[in-house]
C-alpha cells in the first residue's frame, strides 16, 4: 500500500476487509501526516494519537473476528464543537478553556459504534461563528490550496475550516462538521471537498455545543460523494435525548450513489443569480446545468422570491438564539473565570475576556433584538419571513426534485481580506443560509477551479429527508467534473 | 437604526459582557451597520404570516416523567473553576 492517507473511505473499507492494510497502519500513516503537516495548516487543535492507535488496534481485532462496523478503522477528525468524553472540547473559545466533557455527543458515539477512529479535535470558528475560521481562539486554519503562482495564505472557509482543511490535505479521511448557516458547505466549496448538511432533525444535536438551536445540524466533510453517504449513514439516527431528532429509519444512503438521474427534474432558482456575481461563478453554474442535462435530467427555471431576505433574517434569528445559548458561559460551572468585585462583575469580566469580537457582536445583536420593545419588530418579523422562505421551497418542490445553485459567491480569499467588515463576511453564506432557514438538506460538491486555480463548489438542495437525492445527483456532478487537480503539497515537512 | 452609547452600554449590561470605551465605540458602529442592513426585512409583507416555531414538521415525543440520569455530582463539578465538595463556589451574593 503506497500511501493509505490518499484513499477514499470506500477504498479503505475494501483494503481493510481484504487485509491489504491494517487499521493500525492506516492510523499510523495519518498520525505521521498530522505530525508533518499540522504545524503549517493548524487544522487540528488537539491531535489524540495515543487514543487513535488504541481505537485502531481494537478495530483490527474486530476486523480479524469478522465483526467490522460500517466505518471500521476509518480515521476521522472531530470538529471541536462535538463533546468527546474525557477529551478537551472548547468550541475554539477561550471561555471553555480546559473543559473535558464527562459525556460523548450522540453523533460521535454513533461513529465510534460504527468502528471509526478519532484522530483528534479540529479547529473551527469560535462557537462556529464565522465564515473563514479566523475567529478561532486557536488561530486561523490555512487552506491547503493556494492561488496559482502565489504563496499567500488562503482561508479554508468556516466555520468548519479545520474539518475541510484536514480532509483536503489528507490529514483525515473524513471529518465531522456542523452547519448553522453554511458552515459545512462553504468550507467544502473553498477546499474542493464534499460537504453535506442533512435535514434538520436527521442527526442528533445532543452533546454538540449549541450555537443556534433551530438551525444547527451536524454533517460530514469527505473527499467523495460516496464517502459522504457512508459517513451520514453512521452519524444519522433517532436520539431520544434530542427532542428535535426525528424518529425515521436511516436509509441505505450509499445505494443512491450511482443511480441514474434520467427524467429527474432539476430546478434552477433565478434569484440565486445575483447582481455583481463573478462571471466564473455563473459559468460554473451553467456547466453544472449542462452536466445534469447531458445525464438526462430535465432542467427548469424556478423562483424562490424571498431568497434575498434569508441572510438578513438569519442575522436576527441566529444571534438571538446564540445570545440565549451562550448565557450558560458565566465562569461558574466550567471553563474560564475572571474574578470580580461581586458576582455580576465576575460574570461580566469572564465573558469580556472569554468571548472573541465576533461572538460578542452576535451576543449583543441577539440581546438587542430580544430585548423589551424590539422582540416583535425583529425576532418575530424574522421568524415570519422564515415561514415565507420555507413556503417558497415547498412550492418549488411540488414541481422539481432538486435545486442546483452555486455553493459560494467566490473562491477562497486571503487571510485578513474580509475580516474588516462583518457584513462582507456574512455575504459568504448568501447561497447556503436559505437551506438552514428551511431545514432542508444541502450538499456542496467540487465543480471546478476558479481563475485563481482554487476550487469552487456547486450546491444541491432537496426536499426534507431526501438526502438520497443529493447523493444521487451529486455523484453525477462528481463524475462529470472529473478529478480536480490536487493542491501541491507545500505544508508537509515529512 | 442608530445605536447610541447608552444603548450599547445597556445591552452589554443585559448580556453580562464588560465593554470598555474603545470597544463600545467600535460596537456602536458595527451594531448600527448590522441593524441597518437587516432593516430590509421591512420590505416584506408579513401580515397574517405565522412566525416559524419549528422548521421540520414533527410530533413532539413524550416520555415518562422519571429520573433517567444523574447521581454523580463529583462529575458535574469536576470542570468548575472553583468548587467545594460537590458545590459550585461563587462570590458572595447575599449580604
Amino acid at each position: 500500500m503506497s500511501d493509505p492517507t490518499r484513499l477514499s473511505i470506500a477504498e479503505t473499507r475494501d483494503a481493510l476487509a481484504a487485509r491489504e492494510l491494517s487499521a493500525e497502519e492506516l492510523t499510523q500513516a495519518h498520525i505521521q501526516a498530522i505530525d508533518g503537516g499540522n504545524a503549517a495548516l493548524n487544522a487540528f487543535i488537539l491531535p489524540t494519537p495515543d487514543h487513535a492507535l488504541e481505537m485502531a488496534r481494537a478495530s483490527d481485532e474486530r476486523l480479524a473476528k469478522g465483526e467490522a462496523g460500517p466505518l471500521e478503522g476509518i480515521p476521522l477528525g472531530i470538529k471541536d464543537l462535538f463533546c468527546t468524553k474525557g477529551v478537551r472540547t472548547t468550541a475554539c473559545s477561550h471561555i471553555l478553556d480546559g473543559f473535558e466533557p464527562g459525556y460523548e455527543s450522540t453523533v460521535t458515539r454513533n461513529l465510534w459504534n460504527a468502528g471509526a477512529v478519532m484522530l483528534g479535535k479540529l479547529n473551527c470558528d469560535e462557537f462556529a461563528m464565522g465564515s473563514s475560521n479566523e475567529t478561532s481562539y486557536y488561530e486561523p486554519v490555512i487552506n491547503p490550496w493556494r492561488r496559482s503562482g502565489s504563496d499567500a495564505k488562503l482561508v479554508p472557509g468556516g466555520s468548519s475550516g479545520g474539518s475541510a482543511s484536514a480532509v483536503a490535505a489528507c490529514l483525515a479521511q473524513g471529518a465531522t462538521a456542523t452547519d448553522t448557516g453554511g458552515s459545512i458547505r462553504q468550507p467544502a466549496s473553498l477546499t474542493g471537498t464534499v460537504g453535506l448538511k442533512p435535514t434538520y432533525g436527521r442527526c442528533s444535536r445532543w452533546g454538540i455545543v449549541a450555537f443556534a438551536s433551530s438551525l444547527d445540524q451536524a454533517g460530514p466533510i469527505t473527499r467523495t460523494v460516496r464517502d459522504s453517504a457512508i459517513m451520514l449513514g453512521a452519524m444519522a439516527g433517532y436520539d431520544e435525548k434530542d427532542t428535535t431528532s426525528v424518529n425515521m429509519p436511516v436509509p441505505d444512503y450509499e445505494a443512491a450513489v450511482g443511480e441514474s438521474i434520467k427524467g429527474l427534474k432539476v430546478g434552477i432558482p433565478r434569484e440565486y443569480s445575483m447582481e455583481g456575481m463573478p462571471a466564473e461563478i455563473e459559468a460554473l453554474w451553467q456547466t453544472g446545468i449542462d452536466w445534469l442535462k447531458d445525464a438526462g435530467a430535465e432542467i427548469s427555471d424556478v423562483s424562490l422570491p424571498h431568497t434575498k431576505y434569508a441572510l438578513p433574517a438569519y442575522y436576527i434569528v441566529a444571534p438571538a438564539e446564540a445570545s440565549s445559548n451562550l448565557a450558560r458561559y458565566d465562569g461558574v460551572r466550567y471553563g474560564l473565570r475572571i474574578e470580580g468585585d461581586d458576582i455580576v462583575d465576575m460574570y461580566e469580566k469572564t465573558r469580556a475576556a472569554g468571548f472573541g469580537a465576533e461572538v460578542k457582536r452576535r451576543v449583543l445583536i441577539g440581546t438587542y433584538v430580544l430585548s423589551a420593545g424590539y422582540y416583535d419588530a425583529y425576532y418575530l418579523k424574522a421568524q415570519r419571513v422564515r415561514t415565507l422562505i420555507k413556503r417558497d421551497f415547498e412550492q418549488v418542490f411540488e414541481d422539481v426534485d432538486v435545486l442546483l445553485t452555486p455553493a459560494t459567491p467566490g473562491p477562497a480569499f486571503a487571510l485578513g481580506e474580509k475580516s474588516g467588515d462583518p457584513i462582507e463576511m456574512y455575504l459568504n453564506d448568501i447561497f447556503t443560509v436559505p437551506a438552514n432557514m428551511s431545514g432542508l438538506p444541502g450538499i456542496s460538491i467540487p465543480g471546478g477551479l476558479s481563475g485563481e486555480g482554487t476550487p469552487l463548489g456547486l450546491q444541491l438542495i432537496s426536499r426534507a429527508f431526501d438526502e438520497e437525492m443529493l447523493f444521487r445527483v451529486g455523484h453525477v456532478i462528481e463524475q462529470a467534473a472529473g478529478k480536480l487537480p490536487e493542491p501541491e503539497n507545500w505544508w508537509s515537512t515529512s | 437604526m442608530e445605536i447610541d452609547d447608552a444603548t450599547v452600554r445597556k445591552i452589554a449590561r443585559l448580556a453580562r459582557i464588560k465593554v470598555d470605551d474603545a470597544e463600545a465605540k467600535t460596537l456602536k458602529g458595527e451594531l448600527t451597520g448590522i441593524l441597518d442592513w437587516v432593516e430590509q426585512l421591512d420590505e416584506v409583507e408579513t401580515d397574517g404570516v405565522e412566525p416559524m416555531t419549528c422548521v421540520t414538521e414533527m410530533e413532539m415525543h413524550m416520555r415518562t416523567d422519571k429520573v433517567t440520569d444523574g447521581g454523580y455530582p463529583e462529575e458535574i463539578v469536576r470542570n468548575a473553576p472553583q468548587h467545594a465538595g460537590t458545590f459550585f463556589v461563587v462570590p458572595k451574593v447575599v449580604e
